[in-house]
């Protein structure tokens, strides 16, 4: 079945026309009243060319240029077309600049069509790719290309061609597969509701058949999910009320509640025109489940045999809406569909240069940023890939003081206990491991500067160990890079995948009931404290080997240093990059002290 | 293709109807007896079903109401057992408010803004669920489905929060209250279609029938009572006309039309392409009223 209503997202600034071309859609399809049109065939703003009595199409939308000139806020406005076959399409109409790409997100958040408006008299321009990019990460699929003011540049299809053999090849290392190139003039009105008389060379649609001759087919793949919006109590009713997205329900299907995993029937869909026998994609229904198992708002319902695996832990695109930044560790409300629960970032991978795609190392997320962050929430919830399903996979994150959206999400992937991997119980644990060894397991994490002494405190403290009976073992940061981590490098992102995986192998370890000891720079203490939040209380140590940089560069056993000096090594710790020194250290030990003195130490206060 | 697209708006409305009444301690539904409010107390009986409507309804009376309208409200109040509050601004009346002495932008401030902060202060309630489109003027094409009140009922746009997906955001920090807009994406004539599909009852006023008019520059003046001021020597004449808003009857224009059924009306307004604004007196000329009027806390 066709979707009846279209969303569609129009990108590109006044200067490309996209007011006059969206006032010409309009005005063409009949969607704007008489007195609206009448009244931009007389009102003239200052500079205008337009003669009187002929309508200016960018007096019917231009609501926002006109706004910022009085200052008043840049947003997205909605309008509403109908098309020839009655099918309703709604345009999201958002500014184009750079710093307004929080809107353009917005706007394309719903959107099952781009618009991509690009002057023919200026080519290709850096928003161009800005706007496909936004378009691109907020799941809009389908791309038309709308190349504009073609009268200007005498409708020659060497100009046409030119831009859709470059631009092709930006939309297809994007990976949209679905996208179209349209030559019009919005001015003249060539190909936007009317077929142009002077690009005979053009076969393809005009803008209005693009839209309205799209089928717009429904997903097929039957993963249906009702969050639960409210708990519906009647006489002799109890029902769970919420929309259906990514599938349908039919009487008597298997349902699990989430993130209970109660299991139930559907024994009655229930609405104010009788019950139905099937609950449709995007209906509104409610269901009454047998046996009456407790589900509350927030709750997930799915077809039992695809449930999805309650998570905590995501990796997610996330874009920054607030003016203040994110901070990092701070608990947010997070939001999706009727789904409230407390999270917090617990890193950030990169921010995309929204410009070109780059991925580059940030450390908080400022107003219109866009990257990869990992969350944490305190309670599982069903979020399933955003590529899968836009409803399915979206949130919020809601500053849990002023109450203001200042970011939202869309799942990438599930991070760890995830998916269909459960943890299975062994039953030998840790702690018996520990005890059949005489000693606790734990984790000593050394962090500090390259040349600080890492490796040789911890090379120390397990000789010591060992001499004691004890059983250890030592994660070197740079033996890890021979072997296990030999496929990454320094910068910031890789960083924080060598501290993950150093961390996890620690994390297996002393689940072995081993003493381990890891001499890792870990420059990063959103890395750092990602590691510690593995272990439970008592079981990680973080000791950081305070030695100076100078004294580092003076000792420099591995010639690192004077490498950055010479410009060859970009990335040093604490010379080309940042190393951030510990503040919730459980020992700071001095890096230029004697050796046996810092065992001594390590021994007094850690064990 | 016209009745989908009417299903797919109303399970959205009913969606945004259900957030509301879970996601806000003491949510209301504001009652303005014209054909948008029909539809959204239909939308409600839908949304709960078979539960009754969970909230109150409140009709802010300006005393200047058509009396056909005040009928109507209460036939309705009965027949659907709604929980029914009308508040009138008494310093308003008081102070002897009419469309007349205080024109009617000053009097739509004192007697429908005021009145409406009044009686949402008076029952505390933090979420009011409203019936505006955003095909209605061009300042609410931008409005937002919850749009967030500071302290005071006022609307300040750069506090209004961004809308992803059909992810919203019910939480209010401490004095603010939400208006919530559950058939923004509707348009009039999906608003009438929808009431012919699902056979609504909407007040008599929009259906043709002789009425007392007078006429003010070139809009009709419907003289509901008498104290409508006329002017000397002037008597009201009969006319068929009918009503496209509805609103205090001073200050509403109705329109010629021959249009006694649903279906006549739905022809009418499918055909006649004026705004329907067009037939207030308090929107004027000044295309940015509507904000100011928002951001006194007018809906």
């Amino acid at each position: 079945m066709n979707k009846p209503i279209i969303r569609l997202v129009t990108c590109g600034s006044v200067d490309d026309g996209k007011s006059t071309l969206i006032g010409r859609l309009l005005v063409e399809t009949g969607s704007v009243p008489d007195d609206t049109v009448d009244s931009a065939k007389t009102v003239r703003r200052s500079g205008s060319t337009i003669k009187a009595g002929e309508i200016d199409f960018s007096l019917l939308t231009d609501g926002l240029e006109a706004e910022r000139e009085q200052g008043i806020t840049i947003d997205v406005a909605y309008r509403s077309m109908v098309l020839q076959n009655g099918r309703r399409l709604i345009i999201a109409d958002a500014p184009g600049h750079e710093q307004y790409t929080r809107n353009m997100a917005v706007a394309a958040s719903r959107a099952d069509i781009g618009l991509i408006l690009l002057d023919a008299t200026r080519g290709i321009r850096t928003q161009t790719l800005r706007h496909l990019n936004i378009c691109h990460i907020m799941g809009v699929t389908r791309i038309a290309i709308v190349i504009n003011k073609l009268d200007a540049m005498g409708y020659d299809q060497g100009v046409y061609d030119q831009l859709v053999a470059e631009l092709s090849a930006s939309l297809e290392k994007l990976g949209v597969e679905d996208f179209a190139f349209i030559p019009v003039s919005a001015l003249a009105g060539d190909n936007v509701s009317f077929r142009s008389e002077f690009m005979g060379w053009y076969e393809g649609p005009t803008l209005l058949e693009y839209l309205q001759d799209w089928p717009a087919e429904k997903e097929t793949l039957n993963a249906p999910r009702m969050t639960v919006q409210m708990v519906n109590r009647a006489d002799n009713f109890r029902g769970v009320s919420g929309t259906i997205f990514g599938g349908e329900f039919k009487l008597g299907d298997e349902v699990m509640v989430l993130p209970s995993k109660k299991t139930a029937k559907v024994a009655r869909i229930a609405t104010f025109d009788g019950d139905l026998t099937v609950a449709e994609e995007q209906s509104a229904v409610t269901l009454v489940l047998e046996p009456d198992v407790d589900a509350t708002r927030g709750d997930a319902i799915e077809l039992a045999a695809v449930a999805t695996e309650p998570a905590n832990r995501f990796a997610a695109t996330m874009i920054w809406l607030n003016d203040a930044e994110l901070i990092h560790s701070r608990s947010y409300y997070l939001i999706s569909g009727s789904t409230q629960v407390p999270a917090i970032v617990t890193s950030i991978r990169h921010v995309l240069n929204i410009n070109n795609g780059d991925h580059e190392s940030a450390r908080t997320f400022k107003a219109n940023d866009i990257g990869l962050v990992e969350l944490a929430t305190d309670a599982p919830i069903a979020l399933t890939p955003y590529k899968e399903n836009r409803f399915k996979g979206n949130f919020i994150l809601v500053d849990r003081v002023t109450m203001a959206t200042v970011g939202a999400g869309m799942v990438s992937h599930v991070l760890r206990r995830s998916g269909n991997i459960s943890e299975h119980h062994y039953e030998i644990t840790k702690q018996v491991r520990s005890e059949q060894k005489n000693q606790t397991a734990k984790v000593i994490w050394f962090t500090g500067l390259s040349g600080s002494g890492k490796s040789t405190i911890a090379n120390a403290l397990e000789k010591h160990l060992f001499a004691l009976g004890k059983h250890s073992y030592v994660l070197d940061g740079d033996n890890l890079r021979l072997g296990l981590n030999k496929d990454l490098g320094f910068t910031r992102e890789d960083r924080a995948e060598n501290v993950r995986r150093v961390s996890e192998v620690a994390h297996v370890m002393a689940d072995a009931g081993l003493i381990t000891l890891v001499a890792l720079v870990s420059p990063f203490a959103d890395d750092r404290n990602q590691a510690r939040e593995l272990f439970g209380d008592g079981e990680f140590a973080e000791v950081w080997v305070k030695t100076s940089a100078e004294v580092c560069a003076e000792r420099d056993p591995k010639g690192l240093y004077k490498k950055a000096a010479a410009g060859q090594l970009p990335n040093l710790s604490g010379v080309g990059q940042d190393y951030e020194p510990p503040t919730n250290a459980e020992l700071v030990l001095d890096g230029t002290a004697s050796i046996e003195d810092n065992i001594q130490i390590i021994m007094r206060e850690l064990f | 293709m016209e009745t989908q697209v009417l299903r797919a708006l109303e399970a959205e409305s009913i969606e945004i109807l259900r957030e509301t009444a879970a996601g806000f301690k003491n949510p209301v539904m504001l009652y303005s007896i014209g054909k948008d409010s029909s539809v959204l107390l239909h939308l409600a009986r839908k949304a709960f079903y078979p539960a009754a409507i969970p909230f109150k309804v409140l009709h802010v009376d300006t005393t200047w109401k058509f009396r056909e309208m005040i009928e109507f409200r209460d036939e309705t109040a009965a027949e659907l057992g709604l929980d029914l509050i009308v508040h009138t601004n008494q310093d308003g009346v008081a102070e002897g408010a009419t469309p007349f002495n205080l024109g009617a932008s000053e009097y739509t401030r004192v007697m429908k803004t005021l009145g409406l902060r009044q009686a949402l202060d008076k029952y505390g309630f933090d979420a009011a669920i409203g019936g505006s489109r955003r095909d209605e003027e061009r300042s609410r094409a931008k409005e937002r489905i919850f749009s967030v009140r500071e302290p005071g009922h006022r609307w300040d746009p750069r506090q209004q929060r961004q809308e992803l997906w059909r992810t919203y955001n019910p939480r209010l920090a401490p004095e603010q209250s939400m208006r919530v807009f559950p058939i923004s994406d509707w348009t009039e004539l999906d608003v009438w279609r929808y009431i012919e599909l699902e056979g609504i009852k909407v007040s008599p006023l929009y259906f043709a029938k002789e009425r007392p008019i007078v006429w003010r520059g070139n809009q009709m003046i419907m003289v509901d009572d008498e104290r409508y001021p006329l002017n000397e020597g002037e008597t009201p004449e009969m006319r068929l006309i009918r009503f496209r808003t509805l609103g205090c009857y001073p200050l509403t224009a109705g329109t010629d039309s021959p249009a006694t059924t649903i279906r006549e009306v739905v022809q009418e307004v499918t055909e006649l392409k004026l705004s329907e604004r067009a037939t207030r007196l308090i929107d004027g000329a000044n295309e940015d009223s509507m904000e100011k009027k928002k951001s006194e806390g007018y809906f």
